[in-house]
C-alpha cells in the first residue's frame, strides 16, 4: 500500500490526479496485500478496484503460483516483479513471450533495499524500476514523493535505492 | 492547499481546523486511522487545549461526547458498523437531548457474519435516530462535510452524522484541496451552546417526559429537522463563497435534468456512476444521476424536483431490509408518492463487494429495457445460494450458511463438499 | 476534623449537632446549605437514596463553593427528582442514560478542562444497579483513566425504580421480584455478586470509601475528603429502601446502622488501592436483628427459622469483621 500511496504523490506532485487504495483487510504483518493506484489528467470518480491494469508491480515472487495475479493484465501492460531471477527460471517464460519484450522487466529490489536502507522493504526500489519502464511519472518526482513519506535520513536512503533500481532494471 | 493525502487524515485535519475541544475515541475499523491522526493532532498541540479521551466503548465514547457537549464543548468521536450499533442507545439520546455532536462514520457492514469491509448498513440502521446523515462521495465531500456538519449542528441544535464509505474513501489516497484555518474559522463560529451545565446559572437537563408532553418535545426534533431543509442549502452557498467550490447541500444532479432514466445513489458509488452515466451517454441512452447528500432530513421536495420528470428510476444502495428490500428506496418511494414512476432498487457493494462498471452498465441497460428484476441483487452468484438452499432443504442441521457459502466457493481448506 | 463525643442522645445512637463545635457541624444543619435537592420531590417516605443524595449533594456543593455539576445515571434518584415540568436540583443538573453516568460525567469533566474551568467540579451519581450492573463498563472506564469524577454509588440492593428486581448489590437470600421465594426457594443465591468497593479498589484510584444514612456525619465527612482530592474517587453508600426491603420508612436509619453494626456492611476508607481507615463497631449485633424487621427476609424466620442460611449470613458478616478489623 505505501508503494501505491507513493505512487499517487508521484504523480500528483506532477499535477496529475491520482488515486491509491488498497484492496482492504486486517491489518497482519506479511499478509498478502494488493494495492492499487491510478493516474489520470482529470478527475478520478471510478472506485471499483483495477481489475485491468496498465501495468502490474510484483514486490513478493513467492505469490507468483499462489494467486492468479496476471488474470486481467492487457499483453500490452506492463509488468515488473521484485527478483533476481529470470521470467523462465520463474515458469513464467511462456507467458510473457505474448508482451513486448522492453514492458516485461525485473529489478532486484529487495536487493537494493537491504543494500541501500538496511532492510529488504522494497517499495522504494520497485517504484524507481517502474519510472525506468512506463516513464509515467519521472524518477525526481518518485523520490520527491518518497522523501515526503520518509522525512531525512531514511527518505535519502530510499531515494537512492529508487536512483540505482531505476538505472538497473533487466528486460527479461 | 491541494495536497494528496489518505482520506482518514483528510478528514482528522478537518476535525482539527474546526476546534474541537472534546474528542473521544474507541478504534473499529475502518474508522481508526482518523482517530490516530487526531490524537497525532492533539498531542502536538495543534488543536489548542482540546481533550482527548481514549474511552472504553463506543457507549462510551458518545457518552463523553454527549457529557462535554452538554458542558458546552464542541465535541467530536467517530466510530463504524459494530461501533455504532453499541452506543445506539446515546444515539438517540444525543438527539433526544438536542445536543451538536459531528460524529463521522466510516461506513461498513454489520456482522454476523463479521465482515470489516463497505457498505452502508451501519448508518441505514440509524437513519431514524434524530440524527442528520450526510453521505460523502470523495474526501473532498468528507472534509468539506464535515465542516459544514458542525455549523448546521450548532446552529440547530442537533446532532450530524458525516458518512463516508470504508475503506473506500477512508483508505484511499487521492486528492484533497485542504482548507485554512482562517478559511473555517470565518465560516465556523465558536460554539454558542442553547443549553449549557453552568453552576452559575443552573439547570436540569434530562428530565423525565410523561405522555402529556412526550409528543410535542418530538414534534419540536421533527421539526428541526425540517428546519435543516432549509439550512443546509443556506449553508452549502455560503461554503461556496468562503471556500470557492460548490460542496454539500441537499442533493447533487449529473446529467440527469433532462434524462430519462435517473439514477439514485448515495456515497462513492455515485462516482462509478459518473462514468456509467458517461459511457450510456456516449452511446445515446438518456440517463444522469442525482447524488443524495442529506439523507436525513431527507429532501423531498428537492428530491421531487429533481426526478418527476424521469421515466424512470433506479436507486442504488448499499443496504437492505431482509423481507423487503431497499432502504433507501422508501424515502425516495415517499418524495414520488403520487407519480407512477417506476421506481427500481440495485443492491450492491454489501461487505464490500466491488461495485464495478460493467456490472452497471449491465443493471442500468436492463433496467433502461425494463427487464431488471426489483430489488435486484447485483452481481449475486445463484449457483451458491442454489446450493445452499438444496442442502438446507436437504438436511436440518446443515450448519451455518457463511462457512458453507465459503466452502462452495472454495475458500476453506478447499474441501470439497 | 473528627471530634471525639461520648455522649449519645437518649434513645438514639445520633450525634446532636448542638453538641459539636460549630466547625464540626453538619453541612445539612447549617442555614447556608445549598438545599440541592430540595423539597417537593417524589420518592417514597424513608426513602434512604433521597436521604443520602441531599447529604452528598449539598455538601459536595459547599466543598466546591457551589461551583458543581452533578451527573445522574436513571433510577429512582433521577426519576423522582425531575418529573417534567419540575425538578427538584438545585444545581446544574444532567441525566443521560442508565449505563453511561460516568462516561458522561468524564465528558462533562473535559469539556471544563478544556475551557480551563477546572474550579467547577463534577459530581456523577447512580443506584446500584446503574453503577455496577449496566454502567459498571463505562464506570472502570472512567477509575482507569483516572478522570477527575467523584462517583457516589447509592445502594439499595435492587433495581427500585423498576419494581425491586435483583441486581449485583442484592445479598443472598434477599427476595426479589426475580428472584421469588415460591416453590420453595430461598430467594438470591449464596455466592454471587460484587463487592464494588473493592473492585473500585483495585484500579488504584485516589479515594474510595463506604458510608450509610445511619451515620451522615461520616458520609459528609467522606464526601469532604473525596472533594479535596482529585482523580477518580468513588463512594458506596448503603441506602435502605422501604418499600424494596419491606421495611417501615421509620426503619430506615436503624436499617443502615444495624446493617453496619452487624458487620454486613463495613465502614471504611482507602487510598490508592489500599484501606487506611475502618469504623469500628461499637456494639456487635446479630444479623437476625438487621434482618428480622425486613420482608425481602421473612421466609427466612418463617414457618421456621432457616438455620443454615442465617448461619451462613452470619459468616459472611463475621468475615467482614476480620478482614476490616471492625471489633475492638
Amino acid at each position: 500500500m505505501t508503494a501505491a500511496e507513493i505512487l499517487s504523490v508521484a504523480a500528483f506532485l506532477e499535477g496529475d490526479h491520482a488515486q491509491a487504495f488498497p484492496s482492504f483487510g486486517s491489518e497482519r504483518m506479511g499478509a498478502p496485500v494488493i494495492a492499487f493506484c491510478r493516474v489520470d489528467d482529470k478527475e478520478i470518480r471510478l472506485r471499483e478496484p483495477v481489475m485491468t491494469p496498465d501495468a502490474l508491480i510484483v514486490q513478493d515472487p513467492t505469490l507468483l503460483h499462489q494467486v492468479d495475479l496476471f488474470s486481467g493484465l492487457d499483453t500490452k501492460g506492463y509488468l515488473l516483479i521484485n527478483t533476481t531471477r529470470r521470467y523462465r527460471d520463474l515458469g513464467l517464460g511462456d507467458f510473457v513471450t505474448k508482451f513486448p519484450p522492453h514492458h516485461i522487466c525485473t529489478v532486484a529490489a529487495s536487493e537494493w533495499a537491504v543494500e541501500f536502507i538496511g532492510k529488504p522493504l522494497p517499495n522504494a526500489a520497485m517504484l524507481g524500476a517502474f519510472s525506468a519502464i512506463t516513464r509515467r511519472v519521472k524518477l525526481d518526482s518518485v523520490q520527491a514523493a518518497i522523501r515526503q513519506k520518509f522525512p531525512g535520513e531514511l527518505g535519502d536512503k530510499n531515494a537512492a535505492a529508487a536512483g540505482k533500481a531505476y538505472n538497473t532494471i533487466r528486460t527479461n | 492547499m491541494l495536497r494528496q493525502m489518505e482520506g482518514s487524515h483528510a478528514v482528522a485535519e478537518a476535525i482539527a481546523l474546526c476546534r474541537p475541544e472534546v474528542i473521544c475515541a474507541y478504534p473499529i475499523t475502518p474508522q481508526t486511522h482518523i482517530v490516530e491522526r487526531l490524537s497525532e493532532l492533539v498531542q502536538e498541540g495543534e488543536i489548542g487545549n482540546c481533550q482527548y479521551i481514549n474511552v472504553e466503548s463506543e457507549f462510551a465514547a458518545l457518552s463523553v461526547a454527549i457529557g462535554a457537549s452538554a458542558a458546552g464543548a464542541r465535541a467530536y468521536t467517530a466510530t463504524s458498523s459494530q461501533g455504532l450499533l453499541f452506543m445506539t442507545e446515546a444515539v438517540y439520546n444525543a438527539s433526544g437531548l438536542g445536543l451538536p455532536i459531528v460524529m463521522t462514520i466510516g461506513n461498513r457492514a454489520i456482522g454476523a457474519p463479521i465482515n470489516i469491509w463497505n457498505d452502508h448498513s451501519d448508518s441505514m440502521a440509524l437513519r431514524d435516530a434524530g440524527w442528520i446523515q450526510l453521505y460523502a462521495e470523495t474526501n473532498q465531500d468528507a472534509v468539506d462535510l464535515h465542516i459544514q456538519a458542525f455549523r448546521l449542528a450548532e446552529q440547530l441544535s442537533v446532532p450530524v452524522m458525516v458518512c463516508e464509505d470504508g475503506f473506500i474513501l477512508t483508505h484511499a489516497y487521492e486528492r484533497v484541496d485542504m482548507p485554512d484555518l482562517n478559511q473555517v474559522q470565518a465560516y465556523l463560529p465558536p460554539f454558542e451552546p442553547v443549553q449549557i451545565l453552568d453552576p452559575a446559572d443552573p439547570v436540569t437537563i434530562g428530565a423525565m417526559v410523561g405522555p402529556e408532553a412526550f409528543a410535542e418535545v418530538r414534534y419540536l426534533a421533527h421539526h428541526k429537522h425540517l428546519q435543516a431543509v432549509e439550512v443546509i442549502p443556506q449553508l452549502a452557498s455560503e461554503f461556496a463563497k468562503i471556500f470557492g467550490r460548490d460542496s454539500g447541500g441537499l442533493i447533487q444532479q449529473y446529467r440527469s435534468e433532462d434524462a430519462e432514466t435517473v439514477i439514485v445513489a448515495l456515497g462513492s458509488v455515485v462516482g462509478t456512476i459518473r462514468d456509467v452515466v458517461d459511457e450510456m451517454r456516449d452511446d445515446g441512452v438518456s440517463i444522469g444521476a442525482v447524488k443524495v447528500i442529506s439523507f436525513r432530513p431527507f429532501p423531498m421536495l428537492a428530491l421531487r424536483a429533481a426526478l418527476e420528470n424521469a421515466k424512470r428510476v433506479i436507486v442504488v444502495e448499499k443496504a437492505f431490509a431482509d423481507g423487503l428490500g431497499g432502504i433507501a428506496v422508501n424515502s425516495v418511494r415517499m418524495a414520488l408518492r403520487g407519480l407512477t414512476t417506476p421506481i427500481y432498487t440495485i443492491i450492491a457493494g454489501l461487505g464490500g463487494r466491488a461495485i464495478t462498471k460493467a456490472s452497471l452498465l449491465r443493471a442500468f441497460g436492463e433496467a433502461t429495457r425494463d427487464e431488471l428484476d426489483d430489488p435486484h441483487f447485483l452481481d449475486l452468484n445463484w449457483t451458491v445460494i442454489d446450493h445452499e438452499l438444496a442442502r438446507a432443504k436437504e438436511k436440518r442441521r446443515s450448519g451455518p450458511i457463511a462457512e458453507n457459502v465459503l466452502r462452495d466457493l472454495g475458500l476453506v481448506g478447499g474441501k470439497p463438499v | 476534623m473528627t471530634q471525639r463525643i461520648k455522649f449519645y442522645q437518649t434513645g438514639t445512637l445520633t450525634v446532636g449537632n448542638r453538641l459539636l463545635d460549630a466547625e464540626n457541624r453538619s453541612v445539612q444543619s447549617t442555614i447556608d446549605r445549598s438545599n440541592s435537592l430540595t423539597s417537593g420531590h417524589r420518592a417514597c417516605q424513608g426513602c434512604g437514596e433521597a436521604l443520602g443524595a441531599r447529604y452528598v449533594v449539598d455538601t459536595a456543593m459547599r466543598e466546591a463553593d457551589k461551583k458543581l455539576v452533578a451527573v445522574n445515571a436513571t433510577g429512582c434518584l433521577e426519576v423522582f427528582s425531575t418529573p417534567y415540568p419540575e425538578s427538584s436540583w438545585q444545581v446544574a443538573w444532567m441525566h443521560s442514560l442508565f449505563g453511561n453516568a460516568p462516561a458522561v460525567a468524564t465528558g462533562v469533566a473535559a469539556a471544563l478542562r478544556a475551557k480551563g474551568r477546572e474550579d467547577i467540579k463534577v459530581l456523577a451519581q447512580g443506584g446500584d444497579g446503574g453503577t455496577v450492573d449496566i454502567g459498571f463498563g463505562c464506570l472502570s472506564g472512567m477509575f482507569e483513566r483516572n478522570d477527575d469524577v467523584l462517583y457516589v454509588c447509592y445502594d439499595n440492593e435492587a433495581y427500585m425504580n423498576t419494581g425491586v428486581q435483583r441486581s449485583g448489590q442484592t445479598p443472598p437470600t434477599a427476595r426479589t421480584a426475580t428472584t421469588p421465594t415460591s416453590g420453595g426457594s430461598k430467594g438470591n443465591v449464596f455466592g454471587q455478586g460484587k463487592n464494588a468497593p473493592q473492585i473500585a479498589m483495585a484500579h488504584d484510584i485516589p479515594y474510595v470509601a463506604t458510608a450509610t444514612v445511619a451515620d451522615l456525619h461520616d458520609l459528609e465527612n467522606k464526601v469532604t475528603k473525596a472533594m479535596g482530592l482529585s482523580g477518580a474517587r468513588y463512594i458506596h453508600v448503603s441506602v435502605p429502601c422501604p418499600l424494596g426491603w419491606g421495611s417501615q420508612p421509620c426503619d430506615t436509619v436503624r436499617l443502615a446502622r444495624l446493617a453496619t453494626e452487624t458487620g454486613l456492611f463495613p465502614l471504611f476508607e482507602a487510598e490508592h488501592g489500599a484501606v487506611t481507615n475502618a469504623t469500628k463497631i461499637r456494639r456487635k449485633v446479630p444479623i437476625e436483628e438487621y434482618l428480622r424487621p425486613q420482608r425481602r427476609f421473612a421466609h427466612l424466620f418463617k414457618p421456621k427459622p432457616d438455620v443454615e442460611a442465617l448461619a451462613a449470613i452470619q459468616a459472611i458478616a463475621d468475615r467482614n469483621i476480620l478482614k476490616y478489623g471492625l471489633l475492638g
